[in-house]
């Protein structure tokens, strides 16, 4: 469970986010404390990714207030990694997994770069803790989806996040890549006690991992231990409209929420 | 026949070639990853037409190419990629300005040399003072390109984590346009206006097919571009054929076995990694990691809701 060491990671309040006239998020009251994994749930544009980017500052929010370990949020902020929603990557790129992977250590920054073996040993390091070792020097076209958002995961790791912000990376993946990535990210989240964001539309892989949950609907959220929040109750409330949580085949059902 | 290489003007012109050569081949490599080759057909013909107004107007017609392709390739960049029927828009007015520059042509009065040689290259008799001008054009262009590299080839491969990286992914893919259009400007002293796809996407996209790692891929694009140039300068200086028909046919010649034996290496080696990966197979799923990418499983779980 979370531990509350330190300073929270990351602080909402009253959080309003707006696109034009729409009024995507509104009222968002949350804390994330150091090593805690929160999954965050919601049907397709609650709000999800826009939450990531406020976090990240691609965004900035309407009303509220917004501290990402202690500051305000910005770009290019090293103490935050992201991985987004995991696309199919272009077979023509020609790039290694581990080329991918080393983006993060330093694809940020200008020239060319020089290879080197201090580099090397930190992108081995890399590769080595999502067991990527085995196709470190495959193209990536030739990578299954499950294997490329692992390196996706190595890459967000390399600058020894605080913060691990992960959009949808289980979408695409059958059952057994998807419980892959699951005790992966759980491994790094335990080990590296890093604070984890795991944006999600299905709680089943995660009920046993997750620390919170968070659940965006209608511009609403809330936040709490799964067992309170994925109740037909607190559901119905948020939706504004009746919601059925069932429990079946040893998985849970939202049944009645709106895509 | 070696012995031409004592005339100075020929010396110039392998010199010229050579610089183009190696921005050509470096630029092609990003062209090639960013799916920006079409613009290696749309710059130069807008160029062409830039070329052939200016030539009307009664100047050099190598500043009418130089705005054309600046203009063309800002364009290009403002134009967001998923704009449907990017390609064909592009072509299409690539084609009406193709026309426009042979208007242009026709209606000019003198000397139409200087606009030919810009549709079909002539890099042969170059000047000393042009000489000097490109080459300090496409070194300054690839200093560029190596200042760019990495935020660039990050940017290309995941526009989003670049951009949460901090990385300024609009301004550089802006930069990055400009600096293409200077590259074909230059490009097209050499081989001309229609031909510039064969110099500076041609040994890229050949090279990325023999390596898949970039610094070896640009290398080996460097190294196929300058030895097409020279081949090509040499063949024409003793012969009464173009430099631009031999560097094409070059190109071209070199391209299609590797397109077509490539599957056989790149197949070979990954089947080599896939036994490689079987060997250290994790505890995690084994069966997984057999699969190839082409197969993209779909999530077999039954949900109550459509999320």
């Amino acid at each position: 469970m979370a531990r509350e060491t330190q300073d929270p990671v990351i602080t909402l309040e009253r959080v309003r986010v707006q696109f034009g006239k729409r009024t995507i998020l509104e009222n968002v009251n949350m804390t994330v404390n150091e090593g805690e994994f929160i999954v965050v749930l919601g049907p397709n544009g609650a709000g999800k990714s826009t939450l990531l980017k406020l976090l990240l500052g691609l965004l900035k929010p309407a009303s509220g207030v917004i501290r990402v370990l202690g500051k305000p949020p910005r770009r290019g902020n090293n103490a935050i990694g992201y991985a987004p929603q995991h696309r199919k990557l272009e077979a023509d790129l020609a790039l290694r997994a581990r080329d991918v992977v080393g983006f993060g250590l330093d694809g940020n920054r200008w020239g060319p770069g020089l290879p080197g073996a201090r580099r090397n040993a930190i992108i081995d390091k890399a590769l080595l803790e999502v067991d990527a070792t085995a196709f470190a020097d495959a193209p990536i076209g030739q990578l299954s989806g499950g294997e490329q958002q692992r390196l996706l995961i190595a890459q967000a790791l390399l600058t020894n996040p605080q913060l691990l912000l992960l959009d949808e990376p289980l979408a695409n993946l059958d059952i057994s890549h998807e419980q892959e990535i699951v005790a992966l990210v759980e491994k790094v989240c335990r080990t590296r006690n890093v604070a984890v964001m795991l944006v999600t539309h299905d709680i089943n892989p995660l009920l046993t991992v997750a620390d919170r949950v968070m659940y965006m609907a209608h511009g609403h959220t809330t936040i709490g231990p799964t067992n309170e929040v994925i109740t037909s109750s607190t559901l119905t409330q948020l939706y504004g409209s009746p919601v059925e949580v069932v429990q079946a085949l040893g998985r849970v059902f939202v049944v009645g929420a709106e895509t | 026949m070696l012995n031409i290489l004592q005339y100075s003007f020929i010396q110039n012109t392998f010199l010229a070639g050579s610089c183009v050569a190696v921005v050509a081949a470096v630029a092609g490599y990003f062209m090639v990853v960013r799916g920006l080759t079409f613009a290696g057909h749309a710059l130069p013909n807008i160029g062409f037409a830039g070329a052939a107004g200016a030539v009307l107007l009664g100047i050099d017609p190598v500043i009418g190419l130089y705005i054309f392709t600046i203009g063309a390739a800002i364009s290009i960049g403002l134009l967001s990629k998923e704009v449907n029927e990017r390609d064909t828009s592009i072509g299409i007015i690539m084609t009406f300005a193709l026309g426009i520059g042979i208007l242009f042509l026709s209606l000019y009065s003198g000397y139409a040399e200087r606009v030919y040689s810009i549709l079909f290259g002539q890099i042969v008799g170059i000047s000393q003072l042009d000489v000097l001008i490109t080459a300090i054009s496409s070194l300054l262009t690839l200093g560029m390109f190596l200042a760019l590299f990495r935020p660039l080839l990050f940017s290309s491969f995941d526009q989003e984590v670049a951009l949460a990286r901090g990385v300024p992914v609009r301004l550089l893919a802006m930069i990055f346009l400009i600096l293409i259009a200077i590259t074909v400007s230059l490009s097209v002293q050499v081989v001309g206006a229609l031909l510039v796809f064969t110099l500076l996407v041609g040994p890229a996209a050949t090279a990325i097919r023999i390596v898949q790692r970039p610094l070896w891929t640009i290398v080996i694009a460097i190294i196929l571009g300058v030895a097409y140039t020279w081949l090509g300068i040499f063949f024409a200086a003793n012969s009464n054929w173009p430099v631009s028909f031999y560097i094409a046919t070059l190109s071209f010649g070199v391209y299609l076995p590797v397109r077509l034996l490539s599957p056989v290496w790149i197949g070979r080696r990954a089947r080599k990694i896939a036994a490689a990966r079987q060997q250290t197979a994790t505890s995690l799923s084994p069966a997984g990691d057999q699969e190839q990418s082409k197969t993209m499983p779909s999530t077999e779980r039954v949900q109550g809701s459509s999320h």
